[in-house]
Order: C-alpha cells, then structure tokens, then sequence
C-alpha cells in the first residue's frame, strides 16, 4: 500500500488552561487537516451581562478567567468609563497599572515555567522537572508569588479580586502599605533576571513565519489600558475601528469565535508581538537584558514568546517600583459616575495580548449589548496557522515527539481557553 | 516507603481559577507534590495515572451531555470526592441560564448555536452524584483547600467554619457597612470563608461563598427593600455566582 495517512491527536490538552484538543491528519506526506479545537462548555457571559447594572460588569466578567481576572475588570471598566464619560487619571490610573503589574507577573510566571518550560527539558510537569531543577522551579514560584501578593495587596485577593470598581477602586492602599512591598518587588525583579538569563540559554526550534503582530501602543509608556492598536503590516487604528477591521467568525470545531484582520488573515497577540511592537518603551533593565541574551529586534520565533513573557516579567517589576515610588494618596478612592446611555469599548492588555470590550447602556445604566473578544480567541487562527506550516518538518520526528512537539508550538501562545469561550481542542490524523 | 496517595482534579464548566488555587499555593505546592501523587491534573500536567484516586477534587459545573458521563466516571474512581468553588457547588454564574433556558442565550453570543453542545441548566456536581464535601467561594480559599486535603491524608474530617460572613467582619474588626453607611451587603446570610474581605474594603459583601446554612434570606431580602432598595436591585444582588444555591434560588418569591 502506497497510500500512507497518519493523525495526530490529543483529546485533552495538557498544561493549558481550559479544555482543548488538537488534531492533525497527514495524507502521503501532506498535511491535510489542521485543527486546534476548543471543547470548553460554554458559558454565555454575553447573554447573562444582558439587564445587569454597569456597576456589575466587572464583578461578573472577572469570572471569564481565573488566571486573568484583572484583564476582564480593566476593560469592562475602561469601556463603561467611555459611556458615562469619565477618565480616571493621576494616582488612582497608576494603582490600575500597578495591580496589572501583578497579574502579569504571576500570569508570565505560571504559564513560562509550570506550563511551558517542561515542554523544552521534556518533563510532564513542574513538578517532576522540579526533581531535577529544584532551585529553578523554587525560583519561578518564588517571582510567581510576588505577582500574586501585588495583586491581592491591591485587589484583595488573586483570584477574582474584589476591589476594582467602575470609576477606580472601593479603597485604596496607603503609601505605607505599597512600600512596604518593595523590598519583596526588588527580590522580584532580580530573581527574575537570573531567570531570563537561564531561559536564554534553551535550545529553540528554528522556526521563523512573517507575522502580523498585533498591540496596543501608547505614546508615552509600554502599553496596558489604553492606546491605539498597531500593527508591524501597517494597521493603526483607534480602538473604537476595532470591529470594523477585526471579523469574527464561528467554525464547527470550536466553541469560540476565530478572528481574523480584514481582507489579510490571522495574526498574533500576547507578549511577543508586544515586546515587537513597544520594545523601546520597556524600562531600561528590561531593555538592557533583552540585549544582553541577544534577543532579536524583530523575533519572529513564536517559540522564544516564553523569553518576551519573562522579559515583561522583569518590566512589570520595574514599573511596579518606579510607581509605588512616587505613588501619593488619592483624595477619593473612585471617580464619582452617573449612569448615561451610549456605546463605549476598549481593549487592554491581558497577559495573553488584547483583550476587546464593548457595551451598550441604557438611560438607567443596564446592559442591552455586550461583546467580549479575548486574546485567545484571536490567536486560535494564527496557532492553527503555525501548525500546518511547522508540521512538515514534526511529522518526519517519531510519532510521540511529533505530538509533543505540536502541543508546545501551541503553548508557544499561553492559550487561555477558558477565556476564548465562547473559546480549545488538538488532535493530529496523518494519512 | 509506602506508595503515596493519588490526587485528582477535574474540571468541568468554570473558569480554571479554583484548580488554579493549588498553584497558588506558590510556598506549599512542591511539599504538596510530595506528600501526594498529582495523577490526574490537565492544567498542570500531561502525566496521567490510572485511579482509583484517594482524593478527587471536582472544579466546574455539570452544563452537557457529555459532563454527565464524566462525573459519575469520576465518583467511581475517587474514595473521596470534593466539589470546589462555586461553580462545583451551586452551578456557578453559568447557572443564570436555568431561568431561561440556553437556547435563546446561545443564539445571543453564536450565529450558529447547533454546533453546539449544552443542557438547559448549569447544575452542581450534587445534583448527579454523591459529594464528600463542598468546598465553597467563587473563588475558594486556598487555604481551606490545603485543610481539606490534609485533612483527608490523615484521615480526619475537614475544620472549615461554617458561620456567616458577619461573623468574620466582627472578627475584624469592622464597622458593619450596612448599618454605618446604607450600603447593601449579604454578610449575614453568607458562608464564610473569605475572611470578610468586601466590607474590610468599604464595599458590601456580594454573596460569592453562597449562602450559609439555614440563612434568613427572606428577612434580608425584605431589609433590603425596607431600606430603598428595589426590588429587581434586590434579586440581582443573590443573582450572581451561586444564584441557584437553594436559599438564593428562591429570592424571587421571598420579596413579593
């Protein structure tokens, strides 16, 4: 028989969040399918946001995601802001940029080192690779915590943090107690740079594609609640264009919507594509060691994504110590808000890229339309997109490190499918 | 030395954050991994051990067909079975659907809703089998996780309180916010849990650990409304991550 047809699969994704699979089916040599399947139930926060106040929002779309649930309250805030025509500026702006600081970090951290760093030592886990690298992994929790104590000094708590309203915050921490975090920020911050170093020296695949990177960028610092969104292929719009440059489409094998730029195709968010994109509005540490492990200007290499996550580590860091430096009291813990009608949107960025919003309200202040496009849900095209091009060089490895291989080119984007649901599954066939 | 005792987590409809919470446990996880074999753990990791397991813990609702099968899989193979967080234990935020329905709310986020696969209702994991324990909190407490399962290790029954979130605010310290400042809070229907985290930030308590054991929701719903609130504002305070616990479930009827 000449006719040979292999598949890949995995029926349930490891070390993602939410529940994915992956399929891959080979036919002579070539790849035929290509599929990387989202099974997550869904949950319809869309439909249950419907006649809920605008002062729900962000207790309610928190619960999209348990890993990033700053995201979901910063744009869900930022978007209702836009309706009922406030800005929240000064001291009370920089503790938002400050809790994100710590999102990030114990997001970066959790996903480049309990996640996907076993994908290169080929361990199953974390927890078998910390047999091996005990100091390592005792390190990354280390930074990972810190991230997590930032978030909860300001919010609360880690997960679903109780302290983000529309207008700012319900109280807000005194200098004393944001100070007295530095001396754990700087531990951070340097624990971290030994980490980039130890990660820089890693074996990545050479697998280079012509992405179309896309971000926020903001004129004055690397960008995390506002800017315009960009891209390396020209795009350049105001966050309100979002919809009519960015389409959303809905395929069998998915319960989450794919996304692809107009009359071009997939493209690619997160930290690589942010770090592309605002490379010179990193703060001088960060800038500086990126250099030093010879990062290239440009990395089209979705593989070193865990080098830009832990390099953003290593920022938020930075910023947090550069705020909390010169952090002052505010006078009100929140802008005061009347409910207005209209339609508001804005678009943040979680630790896995930007993260769309947008809500219409009544004259009382209910929600009669709401649209959420998470991060993970953009790049479902583009991981799909990898997987066809890198499959011809994995299909030539043995069947098992073929699959291996396939699941870390789609960690390579720290899928969040809990988030992407309305959001993930992969399996390989070959013929 | 003797073989260490099999830990599972599974997950069913949720957001990953109370799985997440073992992770969280940045201090304690590698002494946790230890103590016992993390066998069956997607997030985490891609080994997967055959059970029975000691311990199993549950994360998520029952919300499709196939969700069914898995959890009585799941009951079959664990000795102790443990539903975490809200979702697990009273169908969580997705449960808003049981009062309409899935189909209509499904035509509202997908143009095509027949691809996809959903019950009606978002129910806990009680419902369809029998629980060892309900960990409560959207999310839970990291903390009372780690009680529970050392708990189980040594062959003891968990210590979690099970009085009202009042009962922590006092604990604390606070000035009760709604009698200082009118603002609503669910505090004393509330389990507890969380440590009164809202009202310790000036904010009310909006009920995410569910409500407690034998909790007035009438005389709170009818307090509320007593005090300026209306009623539709009413409902939707209990109408949020454990609105179809029983005793939030009802509110509808109990303000009439």
């Amino acid at each position: 028989m000449t006719e040979k047809s292999r598949e890949y699969k995995v029926d349930y994704l490891a070390r993602v969040e939410g529940e994915g699979a992956l399929y891959v089916k080979v036919r002579d040599g070539e790849v035929v399918d290509v599929k990387f399947k989202i099974f997550e139930s869904p949950r319809l926060f869309e439909a249950f946001l419907l006649g809920r106040m605008y002062y729900e929002v962000p207790d309610i779309t928190a619960r999209i995601c348990g890993i990033c649930p700053i995201a979901y309250m910063m744009s869900s805030t930022h978007a209702i802001e836009q309706i009922l025509g406030v800005s929240v500026e000064g001291p009370l702006r920089q503790l938002r940029r400050l809790i994100y600081c710590g999102e990030w970090i114990e997001s970066h951290m959790l996903h480049a080192f309990l996640l996907h760093l076993p994908d290169f030592l080929g361990y199953d886990d974390a927890m078998q690779m910390a047999k091996y690298h005990h100091d390592l992994v005792k390190k990354a929790l280390r930074v990972k915590k810190i991230g997590n104590d930032l978030v909860a000094l300001i919010g609360g708590r880690e997960v679903h943090p109780i302290n983000v309203c529309v207008g700012g915050f319900y109280k807000t921490p005194t200098r004393d107690k944001l100070s007295n975090m530095k001396d754990e920020l700087k531990q951070g911050k340097e624990l971290t740079k030994e980490l980039i170093m130890w990660l820089s020296k890693l074996d990545f695949p050479d697998f280079e594609q012509d992405y179309e990177f896309v971000s926020l960028k903001h004129p004055n610092e690397y960008p995390m609640n506002e800017g315009r969104i960009v891209s390396n292929k020209g795009l350049d719009i105001a966050v309100n264009q979002f919809e009519e440059y960015i389409i959303e489409e809905q395929v069998p094998h998915s319960t989450a919507l794919h996304t692809y730029i107009k009359g071009r195709g997939s493209y690619m968010v997160g930290p690589l594509a942010r770090v592309n994109l605002n490379r010179n509005m990193l703060h001088d540490e960060s800038k500086e060691l990126l250099k030093q492990v010879g990062f290239p200007e440009q990395c089209n290499n979705p593989f070193m994504s865990i080098i830009a996550r832990v390099a953003e580590t290593l920022y938020a860091f930075e910023e947090s110590l550069s705020i909390i430096d010169v952090y002052t009291e505010p006078d009100r813990p929140r802008v005061e808000v009347v409910a207005r009608e209209g339609r508001g949107c804005a678009c943040t960025e979680a630790p896995r890229g930007i993260l769309y919003h947008r809500y219409d309200l009544s004259p009382e202040g209910t929600v009669i339309s709401a649209k959420i496009i998470p991060p993970t849900a953009q790049n479902q095209k583009r991981i799909e997109d990898d997987l066809r091009t890198i499959a011809p060089s994995i299909i030539k490895l043995p069947h098992s490190k073929a699959v291996w291989r396939f699941e870390q080119a789609i960690r390579n984007y720290d899928p969040c499918i809990s988030c992407a649901t309305h959001f993930l599954r992969l399996q390989v066939d070959e013929e | 030395m003797g073989r260490k005792p099999k830990l599972a987590i599974f997950k069913f409809t949720s957001c990953d954050g109370c799985q997440l919470s073992l992770l969280n446990l940045e201090n304690e996880l590698l002494e946790i991994s230890r103590a016992v074999e993390i066998s069956y753990f997607i997030e985490a990791s891609k080994r997967v051990l055959k059970g029975p397991y000691e311990i199993g813990l549950v994360e998520g609702s029952i919300s499709t067909p196939h969700q069914l099968e898995l959890i009585k899989e799941a009951r079959r193979n664990c000795r102790k079975l443990v539903a975490i967080g809200a979702c697990a234990t009273a169908g969580g935020i997705q449960a808003l659907r049981n009062w309409k329905g899935s189909n209509e709310l499904m035509k509202y986020v997908y143009a095509a809703p027949d691809y996809i696969d959903t019950l009606d209702k978002s129910t806990p994991i009680s419902e369809h089998v029998n629980v060892d324990f309900e960990l409560r909190g959207c999310p839970i407490n990291k903390f009372q996780l780690l009680e529970i399962v050392s708990a189980y290790l040594a062959g003891r029954a968990p210590s979690i309180p099970n009085h009202s979130v009042c009962v922590e605010c006092k604990l604390n310290w606070n000035v009760c916010v709604m009698v200082s400042e009118g603002v609503p809070c669910l505090g004393p229907v509330t389990h507890a849990g969380c440590g009164a985290l809202c009202p310790s930030y000036r904010r009310g308590c909006y009920g995410c650990y569910g409500p407690k054991e034998l909790a007035n929701v009438a005389s709170l719903a009818k307090h509320l409304i007593k005090t300026g609130r209306n009623r539709g504002e009413t409902i939707r305070l209990f109408r949020l991550f454990n609105a179809w616990a029983p005793g939030f479930r009802e509110v509808e009827s109990l303000v009439d």
